[in-house]
Parts: C-alpha cells; sequence; structure tokens
C-alpha cells in the first residue's frame, strides 16, 4: 500500500498538479480575463497592510527562489564551490530567516483576514482559503529545519533535489529518493504539489503578472489607435 | 507636429446651482453595482471644503499628479521601481472611510416594526458589511452649502497663501460649487503609474479608459491621480473611472451629466492639440507658467497650415468642422475665460473651468456697484481672486482677473443694450472685447442652447481600417454585445463559477448586503 502512495504521489501526482496548473491557468487567462486579478482588499482596511503584506510577499518571494534554486541546482553545478553540507546549513539558515519573516506576515494577515469584519464578509472562500493552506504549508516547512538538523550531511537534500531533477526531466524512479525520507518532507511536497494544483482557481494568478515589463516601458504615456 | 483631437469640458461655475443632477444620473448609469457604491465618477462639492475623499487637493498627503524634478518629469508617487516597490502596500491608498463607508437605511423596518411605545426608525446600515452604523461620518458632498464647521472645512488647500481667518466670520463668508469628474488629461499619472499597462488614451478622442481586463488591481492609479478621479470596485478588484460616457460621444451626443444639467453650465467642443509640446509644456519650472504653457499646445483651427497639417494627421473632416465650432476652444483659448483645475499637478488637465462672479462686498454700504467706471473692481468680488487662481490657475491673479473682468463686462454690455437699448463700446474696449466676440459669448455662456453647448462630432469607426468604410470595421461590431462582465460576449448566467467569484451585483435594490 505504501508504495502504491509513494509511487502514487511521487511519480504521478506532480504532472497531473503541473497540467491542472498550466492548462488551467492558460484557461482561466483565455476564458476569464475579468477574474485575473490581484484582488487587493487594502481599500477596504489599511492597518496591518504595511507589515503584514510586505513581510508576507517578501518571505514568500525569497523562499520560492530558495525552493527553485535549491531543488533544481545539480550537484555537480555546485560542487567545486561547497560541499552538500555547506549547502543545507546555508539552506537551512536561510529558509528560517524568510521563513519566519514570512510567518510574521502571514500571522498579521490571518488576524486581518479572518478578524477584521468588513474583510471576513467580503472575502470569497478561496481569499480565506489559500491563506490558511500557505499558513499549514509553512508550518511544515519551518518544521523541516529541526528534521533536517539531524543528519547535517547533506543526504536528504541531495535526495530531495535529485527527485526534483528527476521529475522535471521526465525521468523514471523519481520515487526512489523519496520512499525513505521523513514524513514532515513527504507532507510538505504534496502540500506543495496540491498548491499548483489549486493555483489557477484561486488569486494566486496574479503571480502570472507580476509587472516586470513596466520598468522596460520606454514611454510613460499609452496612447490607442482605433 | 502631432495633431490630435480632443473632446474637452467647459463647466460654467458662474451657473452651477449646485443640484447635484450630474452626479445621480452619473451614478444611475456607471456605478450601481456592489464595490463602487461609494464610488462617485462626478460629484459636486461646495468649496471651500476639503471634499471627497477627504482632503484630495493637498498632494503632500496623497502623492498624485507630477513633478519635475531635475528637469525631468516624473511621477509624483515615485519612479518606475520606487512605484513597484511600493505593489505588496501602498502607504498612498486612501482608505475607503476617506471617500466614507457606503450605507443604505433599513427602510423596511419602517413597515416591519412591532407594535412599540415610540415610532420606528430607519438605521443606516454599512454597504460592505450589513452591519449597523452608529453614524455616517462622511461622503461625496458632506460639507454641502458650507455644512460643518469653518476651522475643518479651512483646512481647504486653496487657502494655502491666504489669511483664512476673516473668511469664517459671517459678514465675510463665500461659497461656490465645484463639480468634479475625470480630467482626461493630456498628460495622464494614472497611465504613467499603471504597471500592467491597462490604462490609455484614445488617439481619436482623448477619451482615458481602463481595460477592464488588463487590469490587475495593483492600483497605483488611485494614488498617481491628483483628483483621485480613479476608484477601486472592491468587489471585482479592478479599477474603474469615468469613461466620459464614450458610447454616447462616438454617437455624437453629450455626456449624461451634460445632456441632464439644469442649469446648462456644460459645454463640450472639440479642441486640437500638438502631442508633441505635452511634455515640454507640463515641464515648465515655474508652476504659474504652466497654465499659459498648456495654451500653447493647442492649435488653432481656423488656421490654414494647421487644417492641412490635420488632415495629414488624420482628422477627419467633420473633426475639423467640429473644432471650428468648439464652445470649449472659444471659451479656453479665445476669450481665455476657463481654467484647468489645478494646473500646478501638470497633467494637463481637460475639464475647463469658468470661475463664478459674485456678489460685491459692502455693495449696500457703497450705494452703487460700479462706482469706478463702467466695470467694477473684481477684487471687491466676495470670493477672494486669490482663492479662485489657487484652484485654476496655480495662485496666478492676473488671468482669473482677466476672465472675471470680461463676464462682468458681458453683463454690463447686454444689460445695457437690452434695458436701456445703449450700445455701451466703452465697456468693451477695456476688456479687449468687440460686439461680435460679445454676441458669441452672451450666446454661448448665457444662453447656452443645446446645439451651442455641445458640437460633438460622430467617431468615425469606419475610419478604422485600411481605406475609408472598411466594412469589416464598420459593420464587425454591429449586433455584438455592449457592456460586459469579462468572459468575451457570454451571457454569465451561471452564478457559480469555476474561477473567480461573482462578478456584479445590485446594490441599489434598498436591500441590506
Amino acid at each position: 500500500m505504501n508504495t502504491f502512495l509513494d509511487q502514487f504521489f511521487f511519480g504521478y501526482y506532480p504532472y497531473v498538479a503541473m497540467t491542472i496548473f498550466i492548462v488551467g491557468s492558460a484557461l482561466r487567462y483565455d476564458r476569464d480575463q475579468y477574474t485575473w486579478k490581484a484582488d487587493s482588499s487594502q481599500l477596504l482596511r489599511k492597518k496591518g497592510m504595511l507589515w503584514g503584506s510586505n513581510l508576507f510577499h517578501i518571505g514568500i518571494i525569497l523562499l520560492f527562489f530558495g525552493h527553485f534554486v535549491g531543488l533544481l541546482t545539480p550537484e555537480w553545478v555546485y560542487h567545486p564551490f561547497m560541499s552538500a553540507g555547506t549547502k543545507q546549513i546555508i539552506a537551512m539558515t536561510a529558509g528560517s530567516i524568510f521563513g519566519t519573516m514570512c510567518l510574521v506576515g502571514m500571522l498579521i494577515l490571518l488576524n486581518r483576514r479572518l478578524f477584521d469584519k468588513r474583510i471576513r464578509k467580503t472575502s470569497k472562500f478561496s481569499d480565506t482559503f489559500i491563506l490558511i493552506y500557505l499558513f499549514a504549508q509553512l508550518l511544515l516547512g519551518l518544521l523541516t529545519v529541526p528534521y533536517s538538523a539531524q543528519h547535517l550531511d547533506g543526504s536528504s537534500m541531495i535526495a530531495l533535489a535529485n527527485w526534483a531533477q528527476y521529475i522535471t526531466s521526465f525521468r523514471m524512479g523519481a520515487t526512489n529518493f523519496i520512499v525513505s525520507e521523513a514524513w514532515v518532507f513527504k507532507l510538505h511536497l504534496v502540500l506543495g504539489m496540491t498548491l499548483f494544483a489549486i493555483f489557477p482557481f484561486t488569486r494566486l494568478v496574479h503571480i502570472w503578472s507580476v509587472p516586470v515589463q513596466y520598468l522596460t516601458r520606454t514611454n510613460y504615456q499609452i496612447v490607442r489607435r482605433r | 507636429m502631432r495633431i490630435r483631437a480632443q473632446i474637452g469640458m467647459v463647466l460654467n461655475l458662474d451657473k452651477c446651482i449646485g443640484c447635484h443632477t450630474c452626479s445621480v444620473t452619473c451614478k444611475n448609469i456607471w456605478t450601481s453595482r456592489q464595490g463602487v457604491e461609494y464610488a462617485w465618477f462626478n460629484n459636486v462639492e461646495t468649496k471651500p471644503g476639503i471634499g471627497y475623499p477627504v482632503d484630495w487637493e493637498n498632494q503632500d498627503k496623497w502623492n498624485g499628479g507630477w513633478v519635475s524634478k531635475n528637469g525631468k518629469l516624473q511621477p509624483k508617487i515615485g519612479g518606475k521601481f520606487r512605484l513597484l516597490a511600493k505593489i505588496f502596500a501602498n502607504p498612498d491608498l486612501p482608505e475607503i472611510d476617506d471617500y466614507y463607508e457606503p450605507f443604505t437605511f433599513n427602510y423596511a423596518h419602517l413597515q416591519n416594526a412591532p407594535e412599540m411605545t415610540t415610532p420606528p426608525v430607519a438605521r443606516p446600515h454599512s454597504m460592505i458589511t450589513g452591519e449597523v452604523m452608529e453614524k455616517p461620518e462622511w461622503g461625496p458632498n458632506w460639507e454641502e452649502i458650507l455644512g460643518g464647521e469653518f476651522k475643518k472645512r479651512s483646512k481647504d488647500y486653496n487657502f494655502k497663501t491666504i489669511e483664512k481667518e476673516i473668511y469664517g466670520q459671517f459678514e465675510n463668508t463665500f461659497m461656490m460649487y465645484l463639480p468634479r469628474l475625470c480630467e482626461h488629461c493630456l498628460n495622464p499619472s494614472c497611465v504613467a503609474a499603471c504597471p500592467s499597462g491597462a490604462i490609455y488614451k484614445r488617439e481619436e478622442d482623448g477619451i482615458v479608459l481602463i481595460d477592464q481586463d488588463k487590469c490587475r488591481g495593483w492600483r497605483m492609479c488611485v494614488s498617481a491621480c491628483p483628483y483621485k478621479k480613479i476608484y477601486y470596485n472592491w468587489q471585482s478588484g479592478k479599477s474603474e473611472k469615468c469613461t466620459f460616457c464614450y458610447p454616447r460621444i462616438e454617437s455624437g451626443e453629450p455626456t449624461i451629466c451634460s445632456e441632464t444639467c439644469v442649469g446648462r453650465i456644460r459645454s463640450l467642443g472639440v479642441i486640437l492639440y500638438d502631442a508633441d509640446k505635452i511634455e515640454e509644456m507640463a515641464n515648465m519650472s515655474d508652476e504659474k507658467d504652466l497654465y499659459e504653457a498648456q495654451l500653447k499646445i493647442f492649435l488653432d483651427p481656423n488656421n490654414k497650415y494647421i487644417q492641412a497639417e490635420a488632415k495629414k494627421n488624420g482628422i477627419p473632416d467633420s473633426w475639423m468642422e467640429a473644432a471650428q465650432n468648439s464652445p470649449v476652444y472659444k471659451m479656453a483659448i479665445d476669450w481665455k475665460v476657463a481654467f484647468p483645475l489645478h494646473p500646478e499637478y501638470r497633467t494637463l488637465p481637460m475639464v475647463w473651468y469658468i470661475p463664478p462672479l459674485s456678489p460685491i462686498q459692502n455693495a449696500i454700504e457703497k450705494g452703487v456697484i460700479n462706482n469706478r467706471g463702467p466695470i467694477p473692481n473684481v477684487e471687491e468680488l466676495r470670493i477672494p481672486i486669490r482663492y479662485l487662481a489657487n484652484m485654476l490657475t496655480a495662485g496666478d491673479d492676473k488671468p482669473i482677473i482677466f476672465a472675471l473682468k470680461r463676464m462682468i463686462a458681458m453683463r454690463n454690455f447686454m444689460r445695457a443694450k437690452r434695458v436701456d437699448n445703449v450700445i455701451l463700446t466703452e465697456v468693451l474696449d477695456e476688456v479687449g472685447l468687440t460686439e461680435d466676440m460679445v454676441d458669441d459669448m452672451y450666446r454661448t455662456m448665457a444662453l447656452a442652447a443645446y446645439e451651442d453647448r455641445f458640437v460633438i462630432p460622430t467617431n468615425h469607426k469606419e475610419y478604422a481600417g485600411e481605406t475609408p468604410f472598411d466594412n469589416e470595421i464598420a459593420f464587425d461590431t454591429r449586433s455584438s454585445c455592449g457592456f460586459s462582465f469579462g468572459n468575451g460576449c457570454s451571457e454569465g448566467s451561471t452564478t457559480a463559477t469555476l474561477f473567480g467569484g461573482k462578478t456584479h451585483s445590485n446594490t441599489m435594490n434598498g436591500n441590506i448586503p
């Protein structure tokens, strides 16, 4: 039974989640542009936004890039510079700092979302759900830090990175790297993949629209011809 | 020279009676949905007062408009990097309470209340939470007819260079109405601040619109607009603004606020401008030069050279003819009696205001009004010249005095002509008017017949194609859907949707949410 679950969640589910993520996003972008937005509630309540939103966003963006680089950088790329153990220490330190930033921000935002009457009343189910979901995922992520501290040789980290690299490069046998890992890592991974699957159905779609092109816009003014 | 056309508006404040018909008709058409109950694309404020949202004119507080920094124009909220740094939490965004918390009254209680010792009362309920509000504290016309104490109202930004204390005394008090809407600026700061590039100015008529599909709700435009005329729809998560009723304008009809104005104070007409001059003229180092500089951007439609150039730039002949008969061009540029609102924001606004005349101070004590020659001293008018100048010319008194003198001269001349049957040309000489001009002024500003107020050419959609009368473009939109809430022309009739929530709902039905 366990082998089946492992095979399902770490062999097949990543592809299911990625497919929903990409196809779902494309469909929503094509069909429902009017719903594609950041959905800020700052107009209704300013309090808690300056610290809460900034800490949350900066924390989570840094965490995202930390995961991205940490999981997808092949061993031979960083090996000339540092050992796997060193990389694990860096990852744990950075993860703890950014994770705490994000945690503080998220607590402020959760408090606002759940206990401010205006915000609560105007929240969609998905707004509250995604915030609680991210909160659970963040707690799990922070919980992996003490688990990692039990073995500082980087073996666990290499296994997870190998799994991610096998999955993203469509190689067979990715599951084998995961089976013997601790439950926190497994649960964190499953929740992480599910996050991609629910992404197109929530306000998270605004991430696709990070306005970087604004920085390269040559003119301030925009004029449309008929 | 890049010639473009703009439909501009002039509001003759001398005739505004503050009836709010413009605001109400506008609201009924455009903002009767949930999320924008608090938004008034058009509102009428009583001045002096701090207005809606509170203290909107004070850009030290809101950081709207542009600044000229080291010889370069830059949005006051900051350059591109600084603006994006504010994207997670925008410190310059008003909270809804700065406008007002929208509310309705529990009218049903008046009918459904059980037998009580005291008569039932309809209490206000918030349109956001549905809960009882102890008392509404602000609104789009909260200071109506000088409502509220002077101490609060005197925080009005236009008092900035004035010893204002005496205007708090009953004998010296003054007031005027200021109807406000989107200025459809030549140099809009909302467009510049939109990270998604969703806001744009239309080339053919200058109307500034927000592409509702492209808007991502980063809400920078709300802060960047110094007139606070972009509103964030808290339900749809998109920003909305005055559309200048473009479907009406395109078919040659006036905007609904203009159409329904009972005082006939609004005029609409075409102005031609040179788009190449915008940046230079918005960047004058001295704020007081900005009004004169803005006038230099406009082009004379009666000039043969301009006419030929305009044709090369694709201005249709019907638009050129409309520009020649434009009441807006006449009042703003020809006669110089209409002024842009707060030119110091450097957005080059295209809604113009004729300053109001007001009674002469101490007229009774003096016995006569015009005791200094045919035209009375405008400095004696009840509304201080400097107050109007702070509002309309960045503090330069001279153009305001000139305009008021012309308006008084027109009155004196027409009164003498109609009542006494005398032609008083010396009144006109003093302010540089001719009899023909004053006749035209009288017809445009005083009589203001419908066809003289609204000179709007229809929008030649057929010219949008490769050839004139391009069938595909001209007839493509025929019988297709008009306004929809996304999802193309779909009816959107299902209440459950896979992506996002409901897009809109009626909140003008008297039900408490």
